[in-house]
């Protein structure tokens, strides 16, 4: 029963987990709460299904199923990244010094009208994922682990641990730390700033659209508004690791899935959507900057 | 040709951007409606750059109007006049809108003492709303109190959560504390759904009473609409007594400047916690006149959605200006139902407006005449 909790709050957490790092590479750039990126990830959810849709109607899925799965999320995260990048430069590049809040609200915007957009090209109604895989998995224990939470717990921290490779050994990951510690100096230092800027909404509307695809292909249906109540909790989880903190996030997101389910299973789960606030504002209480957040004073 | 030149030219520019949103369109619709926006898209951006590009804007004459001094001194009580006149003209329909954005001038106010003067974040204000709603419907339903007792209780009690949210949640500093606020917003709303005994849940609490005054009961329209313009200007008057006073000086400083506002003597704790109690009491007053008005209280009308939609009316009217939260309620109210024609599409228009004013004016629509930093 634990061990089986363990694998359920594993396959939510690493999806937390990777739209928690959207949030947090944005915020330790630009101190910005992106509050579309939840809606990015609802974008990877209809568009997996939209992609793998065509490629079932053109006969691709009947002749190898894995190519058409790969294409559909070359090409969701494709799409999805472009999306990312129009919204960096359309609501948040015009926005760099003006008053702090009001990128906020260029956000809540945009969130408005991606939920609508979407809305209003794909119907209100729920989408429903074409391909099934079923219930087949390992059995071990008493515990059942479907292969496709396996791959989602295994493609998850894939990916995570990528982009920790990326950020901390490539020449752009490095230059993103530089611009993420001082965008001025960066810039004095030859750094394309822009540019890192745009990297990163890309690289974070990527790793959401892997989410999106894996959360429509493990419940089977999406809505429009799917990508609110994931964005929340997807931020609570970078807060929770610390925000601006990349393992931070990493950390905080699969707490919280954990958390999630295991409440949900032991305690009551109608207020399954609170134990992750109540973990929040606990730990924050406890450790005012997050798990792996550093306490920095505050200079005159 | 390289990019730096495509970037220059206006009418490339604009082919290069309208193409990239026609394939982003694309997978969504087919590629008839994608042609369409295209076209479109390609026609309104070339004509907006070539304007820009042939300097017709500047060369126009600026037009500055500084309104005569008897103009501005009218202004007030003519809004004032218009107000009150409004109901002997209007239809109900528009009359139960201008009772709802009276509702939200009163949250947004309320809001404005924390976001706007004091600088703390909150994202889960529909919570106070909640609470204060929530509050009236209890104590009339169960224990048959009437309106005007409610009023200060439900004033009170939200007050009384606001202080105890904010005596943990002041540790915190910007972000986290806005974090935490979103958290307990959900954490109300979900128990309000799950305290089956107490809020009926999911199905809300019905048969609430409509206040009454000297035995006749204002369910008219038009009376209630006098109600709630009634604690408007009643809020309006004591918040710009208070910002004008001493407490009113020390938030905006600790608004300004945290650090200094302490090196100077101003308990920044206290006066956080001032600020908290004080604009949840609006909060309350708000919640109880909307669970009168409705006679039904349930959690679906106090989301995360409207916690963002009371920040934003306070935003788009200019953080830290009282004037400017009434606006923005009364724009973000109304400007759905002008929209009513086009039905479906109104909640887009609204995201879109939403991006756009705040590229046309990030200080909002009143804001900029004080100064508007935050703290970091």
């Amino acid at each position: 029963m634990l061990l089986q909790q363990l694998i359920n709050g594993l396959t939510l957490g690493g999806v937390y987990a990777l739209i928690a790092l959207g949030y947090t590479m944005v915020y330790g750039i630009l101190e910005l709460i992106n509050f579309a990126h939840g809606e990015i990830y609802m974008l990877g959810a209809y568009l997996g299904i939209i992609f793998l849709g065509l490629f079932t109607v053109i006969g691709l899925t009947s002749v190898s199923l894995p190519l058409a799965l790969f294409f559909t999320v070359l090409l969701t995260i494709v799409v999805c990244s472009a999306y990312g990048f129009a919204m960096e430069k359309v609501a948040y590049k015009p926005l760099r010094n003006a008053p702090r809040l009001s990128p906020l609200i260029s956000a809540i915007g945009i969130s408005i009208f991606l939920q609508n957009y979407v809305m209003l090209t794909q119907g209100a109604t729920d989408q429903v994922f074409p391909q099934r895989f079923g219930d087949s998995g390992l059995q071990f224990l008493n515990v059942s682990m479907t292969y496709l939470q396996a791959l989602i717990i295994i493609v998850s921290g894939l990916l995570m641990l990528s982009l920790h490779l990326f950020i901390q050994k490539t020449r752009m990951g490095k230059a993103m730390r530089a611009v993420a510690q001082d965008k001025t100096m960066a810039a004095l230092a030859g750094i394309n700033v822009n540019g890192i800027i745009s990297v990163t909404f890309i690289i974070g509307a990527g790793l959401a659209a892997m989410a999106g695809i894996m959360v429509a292909s493990y419940y089977g249906l999406v809505n429009y508004y799917i990508g609110y109540i994931a964005g929340i909790k997807a931020f609570t989880a970078a807060v929770l690791g610390g925000i601006g903190n990349i393992p931070g996030a990493m950390v905080g997101g699969i707490i919280l899935g954990l958390v999630e389910s295991a409440g949900a299973a032991y305690i009551s789960s109608e207020y399954k959507d609170a134990y992750a606030f109540i973990i929040l504002i606990v730990i924050l209480l406890i450790k005012p900057a997050g798990i792996l957040g550093k306490n920095t004073e505050e200079k005159v | 040709m390289n990019y730096e030149t495509i970037k220059k030219h206006p009418v490339l520019k604009s082919l290069l951007i309208s193409l990239f949103a026609a394939i982003l369109f694309l997978p969504f619709k087919d590629i008839k409606s994608s042609t369409i926006l295209f076209a479109i898209m390609f026609i309104f951006i070339s004509a907006v750059l070539l304007i820009k590009k042939s300097q017709i804007l500047p060369a126009l004459p600026k037009i500055r109007w500084a309104p005569p001094h008897f103009l501005r001194a009218a202004s007030v009580p003519s809004v004032i006049m218009v107000f009150i006149l409004l109901p002997f003209y209007l239809n109900d329909y528009y009359l139960d809108v201008l009772i709802m954005s009276g509702i939200y001038m009163l949250l947004a106010l309320g809001l404005n003492i924390i976001v706007g003067f004091t600088g703390l974040l909150n994202l889960g204000f529909a919570a106070f709303y909640a609470i204060g709603a929530y509050t009236y419907a209890v104590v009339n339903t169960k224990l048959g109190l009437d309106f005007w007792v409610s009023v200060p209780l439900s004033a009170g009690i939200t007050a009384l959560s606001g202080i105890v949210l904010a005596i943990p949640a002041l540790r915190l500093r910007g972000d986290y504390l806005a974090i935490v606020t979103l958290g307990f917003g959900e954490i109300a709303r979900l128990v309000l759904n799950n305290w089956d005994s107490l809020t009926n849940g999911p199905n809300g609490i019905t048969g609430i009473a409509r206040p009454s005054l000297f035995g006749a009961s204002l369910d008219k329209l038009n009376t209630y609409y006098y109600l709630v313009f009634i604690f408007v200007a009643i809020a309006v008057i004591i918040i710009r007594r208070v910002e004008c006073s001493r407490i009113g000086r020390a938030w905006i400083s600790i608004k300004e400047n945290e650090i200094a506002a302490s090196s100077l003597g101003i308990n920044t704790t206290k006066y956080k916690l001032y600020a908290f109690g004080f604009g949840t009491v609006w909060a309350g007053i708000a919640g109880i006149l909307f669970a009168s008005k409705m006679q039904f209280v349930s959690p679906e009308s106090f989301t995360f959605m409207e916690s963002v939609l009371i920040l934003s009316m306070v935003i788009v009217g200019g953080l830290g200006n009282t004037f400017g939260a009434i606006a923005g309620a009364f724009i973000l109210v109304l400007l759905p139902e002008l929209l009513r024609e086009v039905q479906s599409y109104r909640m887009l228009i609204l995201g879109i407006a939403l991006v756009l004013l705040m590229l046309f004016r990030p200080q909002g629509i009143l804001g900029g005449f004080k100064s508007v930093h935050f703290r970091r």
